[in-house]
């Protein structure tokens, strides 16, 4: 392995040498079509589930006459979309016809001493793996390896890394996006929020967006749901520093000054306990620690808001009203993206506790009691014991971090004189960690201090130039991935499989996973033939077949109970050590952080710099679709807010490229056209997330626009669970390029 | 029988799911569009205003587009759906040119391309790709002569507004305020 890990272009052009691409694996004896199919299916239309987002719709894939894919629709008996796919899902089409894909497996070598990749068969590259990964395991021990993965393909990697003994699998969608609101939930009700949030959006009457921006954000069952709400006539609340899509629908808009949202919820809070607004039946039967909330909130008043908020004293109580008169038909909502500050997960207490006081969880119109059936996993022996914990080398912080955090990983990653151990190995899969974690630098000090990385994904990403080994997987559209039972109203199971052949010499995760694990002899864990066999018997535990899922794509299961809401006057035990709902959490007391939220002052912009905001767009997924041809027709590259005071102040016009440099002097790679429009206050700038790419084979997303995540070198870690702020972090405008000109 | 699409910007949330699906139920290409989403904002910060439309071919009863066309490619068929023949289309542009909506484009083929209703779907019974994927299900489509359909009912209950109906177009595309 080599010292420094230089970023490489993947090139799919014939660098290999002949005796390097010798095919071990002939790709068409692994077939995915294998024996199970039922041959009376005709495949004009196969079942799926989207893995554009990770809503994960389900859905029909049409072919076209030549046999390619054509389109994806909506399945509408799947709740999650109601026969209605999203623009991203609409558009998944792409992500199977972009001809940028990885193709083959390449692997690092040097070449006059220069590095680069050699294209190398899957038998080549899962042998050199196995190896590695086996002296990482004699030398350091199983939990030296590291899996970082957001997608389908972690249930099989997951399973791959705890049957060699570690159990450090991560995925960014928790430390940096909606880890704070479960760690806050479940010490409040005992239970999480979970995917889709188990928010009734359709039956509410009144809907608080505080951050949130359903309608940008296309999580579709959601959008659907919001969208009957307003058919209804819901009242809609929204509170945004910037006038967005749901801001526009709302019947108040609370232009907040950014980073005081805790000091809004706490004034409600104030005026729903003062003017007795509360759901006392409620609060009484299932709340614990009302008197110390009171108490404590009395120190919030609208007017002490106002100051911090910029939001007019009686803004703040009509709307708390609005609340109220609405309750308990009302969700605030938990948000999504919700690693801000810092104080996240306190700040998404207080919007537990304004739930709770409304008397909204457990109740039509709020929050219901989700269910899901349980797929029994294929039986293998019992996964080994793990001795080392990351948790161990971070001092005991971050015990409330209900999933492993991928930011802490990172950290343990980079040796140190403090911890006598390190991780050594990385398998990166379907998460471009370049784009996804702040603090690029240390991303890259922890890259540089690999023994082996491993990047599987569908398309050349930044993370994948510096990989050791990249593997090309195939997309979902051309393989089976495990049963779709995420939570619903009622349980409900979808099925994913293949609608053709794999493109190039791409495979699923399943069947690296499988071929992988033998070869690290871990053979006794997957003692299946292939995926379809594992399927079919899971699938028969619960009372279906392989067979009968290709067919109708999703079955429905009825409720196992009938407690879809909270039954009047009965009791009820909440998950928590009081069994009640904590307005006081003993848990947070016990570990010693604040039981009740308070509110922390935040930093506001320095002269001359403004707030880095950042989101997302309907068509676009994280940085992972920014190359689909069909999304990219859409949106090509963000551009960034600003309002029209700062842009005469500055000179900017409309359209005009500008390059940003952030507190640290950080600048970006590209430049970014500005966008002049009233629907952002003077002081903060919107971007939406996921462009900027610097991988030159994205050829149609390369350069095109800026990335916030490489602006983002501030990050407030949140004590509680570790989650990255990612807020706290200010740009100015360049409007000639700082860097000399060279080649990238 | 009289085709027209209400549209209900009170719920759209201007994604562009019409559009995708448009691109790909009808093969248009890169680069271009035969529907397109509107973002009109007015107001100043605070007090604002945003408006989405999806927006396309308005269909016309009486289409500008069909009276200047040279090669009578453009022409209207069953229900008022105005269509271009692509074997007749010379390109020559005229009808870009006098549509009011700036709803056509040139396809690199060399004829002129719109929007159809999705007629090869309707035919069948089903609704245009953008009305059937939207997600926010902003999008109706129907027989404007029979009452009971979800276009007629809506605007029969709802306030609505037509784009630029001084040109005399006389436009079957109804955007619900």
């Amino acid at each position: 392995m080599y010292n420094r890990r230089d970023f490489i272009k993947i090139t799919s052009l014939g660098l290999g040498s002949a005796a390097l691409a010798t095919t071990f694996f002939d790709s068409t004896t692994a077939s995915i079509f294998a024996s199970q199919i039922d041959s009376t299916i005709k495949f004009s239309q196969t079942p799926t589930y989207c893995e554009v987002c990770f809503w994960k719709c389900a859905g029909w894939v049409t072919k076209n006459e030549e046999g390619e894919i054509w389109k994806v629709e909506g399945h509408k008996d799947d709740p999650h979309c109601n026969g209605r796919l999203c623009p991203r899902g609409t558009g998944g089409v792409g992500m199977y016809h972009d001809e940028d894909r990885l193709k083959k497996p390449l692997m690092r070598v040097e070449k006059d001493g220069k590095q680069t990749y050699v294209e190398v068969s899957w038998d080549e590259a899962l042998d050199f793996i196995a190896n590695k990964m086996t002296e990482i395991k004699e030398k350091y021990g199983p939990e030296s390896m590291a899996l970082f993965t957001h997608g389908s393909g972690g249930k099989f990697l997951g399973h791959l890394m705890k049957s060699y003994g570690s159990p450090h699998i991560t995925a960014p969608s928790f430390a940096q996006c909606r880890g704070p609101r479960e760690v806050a939930f479940y010490s409040t009700f005992g239970e999480g929020v979970y995917s889709p949030e188990r928010t009734d959006i359709r039956d509410t009457r009144c809907l608080v967006l505080i951050g949130s921006h359903i309608g940008e954000n296309m999580h579709n069952g959601q959008v659907q749901e919001m969208s009957e709400a307003i058919e209804k006539g819901a009242t809609i609340i929204t509170v945004d520093p910037r006038f967005s899509t749901a801001a526009s629908k709302s019947k108040h808009w609370l232009p907040i000054k950014p980073a005081t949202d805790l000091a809004l919820l706490l004034a409600w809070t104030h005026v729903i306990i003062n003017e007795g607004w509360y759901d006392k039946e409620y609060v009484e039967k299932y709340c614990f620690g009302f008197d110390q909330l009171k108490a404590h909130v009395q120190q919030y008043t609208p007017e002490w808001a106002y100051g911090v908020t910029t939001l007019e004293p009686k803004q703040i109580i009509e709307t708390a009203r609005e609340m109220a008169k609405a309750a308990p038909a009302v969700i605030v909502h938990p948000g999504r993206h919700v690693t801000w500050y810092g104080d996240d997960t306190q700040r998404l207490r207080a919007v537990a506790i304004l739930n709770a006081l409304l008397g909204s969880w457990g109740r039509r119109g709020g929050f219901y009691f989700p269910d899901k059936i349980s797929i029994p996993s294929y039986p293998h022996p019992e996964y080994p014991k793990a001795t080392k914990s990351y948790l161990d080398a971070m001092k005991g912080k971050y015990n409330l971090a209900s999933e492993v955090i991928s930011n802490g990983l990172c950290e343990v990653t980079v040796p140190s004189p403090e911890r006598d151990w390190n991780i050594k190995g990385w398998i990166v899969n379907g998460t471009n960690l370049i784009h996804t974690l702040p603090d690029q630098k240390k991303t890259m000090e922890a890259i540089q201090s690999l023994e082996l990385m491993v990047a599987i994904d569908t398309m050349p990403m930044e993370i994948t130039g510096y990989a050791d080994v990249v593997l090309p997987e195939c997309t979902y559209l051309e393989r089976y991935d495990a049963i779709r039972n995420s939570p619903h109203r009622d349980p409900v199971i979808c099925l994913r499989m293949p609608a053709v052949e794999p493109k190039y010499d791409s495979k699923p995760d399943w069947w690296i996973a499988k071929e992988l694990g033998e070869k690290l002899g871990l053979k006794e864990y997957f003692q299946y033939k292939d995926i379809e066999e594992m399927l079919d018997w899971q699938l028969k535990k619960v009372g279906s077949s392989l067979k009968e899922m290709q067919k109708i794509g999703v079955k429905t299961f009825k409720r196992k109970f009938d407690d879809l809401y909270l039954i009047d006057g009965q009791d009820f035990e909440f998950n928590t050590s009081t069994g009640k709902i904590e307005l006081y959490s003993t848990e947070l007391a016990a570990e010693g952080f604040d039981p009740l939220p308070s509110f922390t002052e935040h930093k506001q912009p320095p002269a001359g710099f403004y707030r880095l905001n950042y989101g997302r767009a309907p068509v676009h997924t994280f940085s992972r679709t920014a190359n689909n041809p069909n999304l990219s027709a859409i949106m090509k590259e963000n551009d960034l807010w600003v309002n029209p005071k700062v842009a005469k102040q500055w000179g900017l016009k409309n359209g005009q490229y500008v390059w940003l440099k952030n507190q640290d002097d950080i600048v970006s790679t590209f430049s970014i056209k500005v966008r002049v429009t009233e629907r952002i206050r003077w002081d903060s700038v919107y971007m939406v997330h996921g462009f900027g790419h610097s991988e030159k084979n994205l050829s149609r997303a390369f350069g095109k626009g800026a990335s916030d995540t490489e602006l983002i070198s501030n990050v407030k870690v949140d004590p509680i669970m570790g989650g990255t702020g990612m807020r706290e972090n200010f740009v100015t405008f360049l409007t000639e390029d700082p860097k000399p000109k060279e080649e990238v | 029988m009289r085709y027209a699409m209400a549209i209900d910007t009170k719920k759209c949330v201007g994604c562009n799911d019409c559009v995708v699906a448009c691109q790909i139920e009808n093969k248009v290409p890169e680069g271009f569009c035969r529907d397109w989403v509107v973002e009109a904002v007015s107001g100043t910060y605070p007090n604002l205003e945003l408006e989405y439309r999806s927006e396309r071919c308005h269909h016309c009863a009486n289409a500008p587009c069909v009276r200047c066309c040279p090669t009578g490619s453009s022409h209207i068929v069953e229900g008022g759906i105005v269509l271009v023949d692509h074997d007749k289309c010379i390109g020559c542009g005229a009808c870009i040119a006098s549509c009011p909506y700036d709803a056509r484009y040139p396809h690199p083929d060399g004829y002129v391309d719109k929007c159809t209703f999705c007629i090869h779907k309707v035919r069948k019974g089903e609704q245009p790709a953008c009305v059937s994927v939207c997600p926010t299900n902003c999008l109706y489509f129907g027989d404007l002569d029979d009452p009971n359909s979800e276009v007629s009912k809506k605007i029969k209950e709802r306030k609505y507004k037509r784009l630029k109906t001084e040109a005399g177009t006389d436009p079957q595309l109804y955007f619900l305020i």
